[in-house]
């Protein structure tokens, strides 16, 4: 499990960084953040032509069968330039739950056309209260005949703007059940949320939307293990996602360092920032560390893979928001302005750590999973 | 069965089956490590163990043989630590000889001086102390004071170094003095080696705040040094020290970077849990502190571990090198902290009765790690390295 690239991946990372550099400049983001889909539909495509819908699904599935040391990969670089396509959610989080809970027909339904770049699916997890990612589920599944009412109403369903089905969580003998649920059956309503980072979510309310018995996917009452398994990948490949962001604010602040001149010199040559930068450096290696080691971890099936995934997400939550913050301070006044793009990386640093369970939770999961 | 696989046998079965078993699980006892030299008063199974390494080459792995090593490669090197630490053994032999002026002089000194010093740090016969540190060159090394003055076939040294770590149990030091006084001040500095019992040595320890003397004060007066014991040419000596100073750096990496953090780092756990009479930390503040330097540990050795992985993949070894100094010294600070509030009162033992033993060292240990960030290169000084060399700041 070495901590290093093999040759593939240095190619696909390559690919991905200048795909996004040339396809998803951060300049883009003043448009999605006043999008209807709120990310472009086109530019999903061409990923989807890429095989990166692909990815990380079984080839008996139509996948590449990839690892997640790979996906970090790609993932890295499209956080580097803040892309809101919604890879997480359809490709990692519901087409993951899919290839792994899915009846052939499910999958044959959903997962090869998501596969194929031409439909998305979400998953309809938070409510009002959560804070990580599974708690604070109130959503209800009653019997009504042969049928099943489901009810409840969920709150920034990460790719909900563009997708044509939800698995939809809800609370069922004692435990969790997952549910498809079409975009366009009675008693659904999506209403599009605006947030600070523009990524695509929206509201989906519930109101006794009625689903036949084959809409179970997985086992009733019996979701929690395996949507924790699927969330803990997603969240390595968040982590990666907030290691390019980073990254990248980091380097645009270092290029201004040595560009911005006060008092007849470059704003670099004081070390009351040098010092600073050098601080933001160490942060961003030590994530880079902690990202690839879950990420192999999860892949080998290693016992501490769990609290490897905590500790990737806390550090790149707190790591992701430090650089930010830096990025503005050390910007000065020009940071500030909506005109100059370093404030998406701050925005984007907030939505991301909050997502998946921020560092303070990721903490207390690893207390508990080393049983203090 | 490959060479090494043979190797990594046949070491095994020797270090099972000779090495004294009462050193097992003593890897990183301070008690436990062998240093050598004329002073050391070693336990007959440190002897013995160490007799065994001088005979088998494992004192200096690496170098060549005609100099007393092993003439072994970085592979079977990397197979005896492994197995090394499979047993939790010590080294044969630790040192500053061993890590600092044998590399140096491997890589400037003359066929005499090699000849000379070489074989006698790997039996352990002598050891070795740095003299660079003066009361008024500190980071600002390179304006160091201490003279030496040419008198044909040698120089009269006078002037004072300071931090000497261990310079009280040493033989012979490595010291950088001043030959050009008028010469730019990287430019007209000598690197020197002296024996400690040449007349006008005197070595005395400080006492630090934790009541330990791991470091000296070393004052020369009229001290008579042959121009043999010059290393690399006169008025370069800033070349050798820097050169040095990248061993040093590797060596604290390595020391940081062992494991031997992270078997501390569970012993935090163990002292919550002893201290609080239950599995669960009942202060959540304290638990939460507590996961985040577990999970901060393990962030920097995946960090030690990638930077080691991809030296094995052909990366050399740069500068960023330097954050391990930073980071490892500052959690090891952040960690007797926290081990501090984890006791409370427990923790304000100096001495004498009402305190546990280990509640006692630790806070010895805490009021020594305050040092970390300021020895081998200030925290202030690396991140200046970083700055310069990985980002390329402009210097100020």
């Amino acid at each position: 499990m070495a901590l290093v690239l093999n040759e593939d991946q240095k190619l696909l990372a390559e690919t991905a960084k200048s795909f996004a550099a040339k396809g998803a400049p951060v300049s883009r983001l003043r448009k999605l953040r006043e999008d209807a889909l709120g990310f472009d539909p086109e530019l999903w495509k061409r990923m989807a032509e890429l095989g990166w819908t692909g990815l990380p699904f079984p080839e008996a599935d139509g996948g590449l069968g990839l690892g997640l040391a790979d996906v970090v990969c790609l993932t890295e670089e499209l956080g580097r330039t803040l892309m809101t396509e919604p890879y997480l959610s359809t490709v990692l989080v519901a087409g993951q739950l899919l290839a792994s809970a899915g009846t052939e027909q499910q999958k044959a339904a959903h997962l090869a056309p998501l596969i194929a770049g031409e439909s998305h699916v979400a998953l309809a997890h938070a409510e009002r209260t959560t804070r990580a990612a599974l708690d604070g589920i109130e959503t209800t599944v009653q019997s009504a005949g042969s049928d099943l009412l489901i009810s409840g109403e969920k709150r920034q369903v990460l790719g909900a703007t563009a997708a044509q089905t939800f698995i939809v969580v809800a609370r069922e003998n004692d435990g969790l059940s997952m549910y498809l649920v079409p975009r366009n059956a009675p008693g659904v309503e999506v209403v599009r949320q605006w947030r600070i980072d523009a990524a695509p979510v929206a509201i989906v309310r519930l109101r006794e939307v009625k689903l036949q018995r084959t809409s179970l996917l997985g086992s009733a009452g019996g979701a929690r293990p395996l949507l924790e398994n699927v969330l803990d990948r997603a969240t390595v490949a968040l982590a990666a996602e907030m290691l390019g962001g980073m990254s990248e604010a980091f380097e645009r602040t270092l290029a201004y360092l040595k560009e911005r001149v006060q008092f007849g010199v470059a704003i670099g040559s004081f070390q009351a920032l040098k010092h600073r930068a050098a601080r933001l450096f160490i942060e961003i290696e030590l994530t880079r560390s902690a990202v690839m080691a879950a990420a192999r971890a999860l892949d080998a099936g290693a016992e501490d893979a769990p609290a490897l995934v905590s500790v990737a997400k806390a550090r790149a939550s707190d790591a992701f928001l430090l650089v930010a913050n830096e990025a503005i301070q050390m910007h000065g006044g020009v940071g500030m302005t909506d005109e100059h793009e370093i404030g998406f990386f701050l925005k984007r640093a907030r939505g991301s750590e909050l997502t998946f369970g921020d560092a303070a939770h990721h903490r207390g999961r690893f207390a508990n999973l080393n049983g203090f | 069965m490959s060479d090494l696989e043979r190797f990594r046998a046949d070491t095994r079965a020797l270090l099972e089956n000779e090495v004294p078993k009462s050193l097992r699980g003593h890897g990183s006892d301070p008690e436990a490590q062998i240093w050598g030299g004329k002073k050391e008063r070693r336990s007959p199974d440190q002897d013995a163990w160490l007799k065994l390494g001088i005979e088998r080459g494992f004192t200096a792995p690496t170098w060549p043989k005609e100099y007393g090593g092993g003439g072994y490669g970085k592979e079977q090197a990397a197979v005896l630590a492994q197995e090394l630490k499979r047993l939790d053994l010590p080294a044969p032999l630790t040192g500053f000889g061993l890590s600092m002026i044998g590399p140096t002089l491997l890589q400037f000194g003359t066929d005499e001086q090699k000849r000379e010093h070489l074989p006698r740090i790997t039996r352990g016969e002598i050891r070795w102390c740095q003299g660079y540190s003066e009361p008024n060159a500190g980071s600002d090394l390179a304006s160091l004071q201490c003279s030496a003055a040419d008198r044909g076939d040698h120089y009269i040294v006078n002037g004072q170094k300071t931090w000497t770590s261990y310079g009280d149990k040493a033989d012979w030091m490595f010291l950088l003095v001043r030959t050009d006084p008028a010469a730019k001040k990287q430019q007209g500095i000598t690197f020197v080696l002296v024996d400690l019992d040449t007349p006008g040595v005197t070595i005395r320890p400080i006492r630090l705040i934790s009541g330990a003397s791991p470091f000296c004060e070393s004052f020369f007066e009229n001290v008579r040094v042959l121009k043999s014991n010059v290393v690399s040419e006169v008025n370069q000596g800033w070349t050798v020290a820097k050169a040095l100073l990248g061993h040093e750096r590797e060596m604290i990496a390595a020391v940081f970077g062992s494991g031997r953090n992270a078997a501390r780092a569970g012993s935090v756990v163990s002292v919550a849990k002893r201290q609080f009479g239950q599995d669960r930390v009942p202060d959540p503040v304290l638990r939460d502190r507590l996961a985040q330097i577990l999970m901060d540990e393990k962030c920097f050795e995946l960090t030690v571990q990638r930077t080691a992985d991809a030296a094995r993949a052909g990366r050399r070894p740069g500068p960023e090198s330097s954050l391990f100094k930073i980071y490892g010294t500052e959690l090891n600070q952040r960690r007797q902290e926290l081990l501090c509030s984890i006791r409370g009162p427990d923790s304000l033992g100096w001495e004498g009765e009402g305190f546990a033993p280990d509640a006692l060292q630790q806070t010895r240990d805490w009021l020594r790690s305050r040092g970390n960030t300021i020895e081998g290169g200030t925290s202030e000084i690396q991140l200046n390295i970083i700055a310069k060399r990985v980002l390329g700041l402009p210097g100020d």
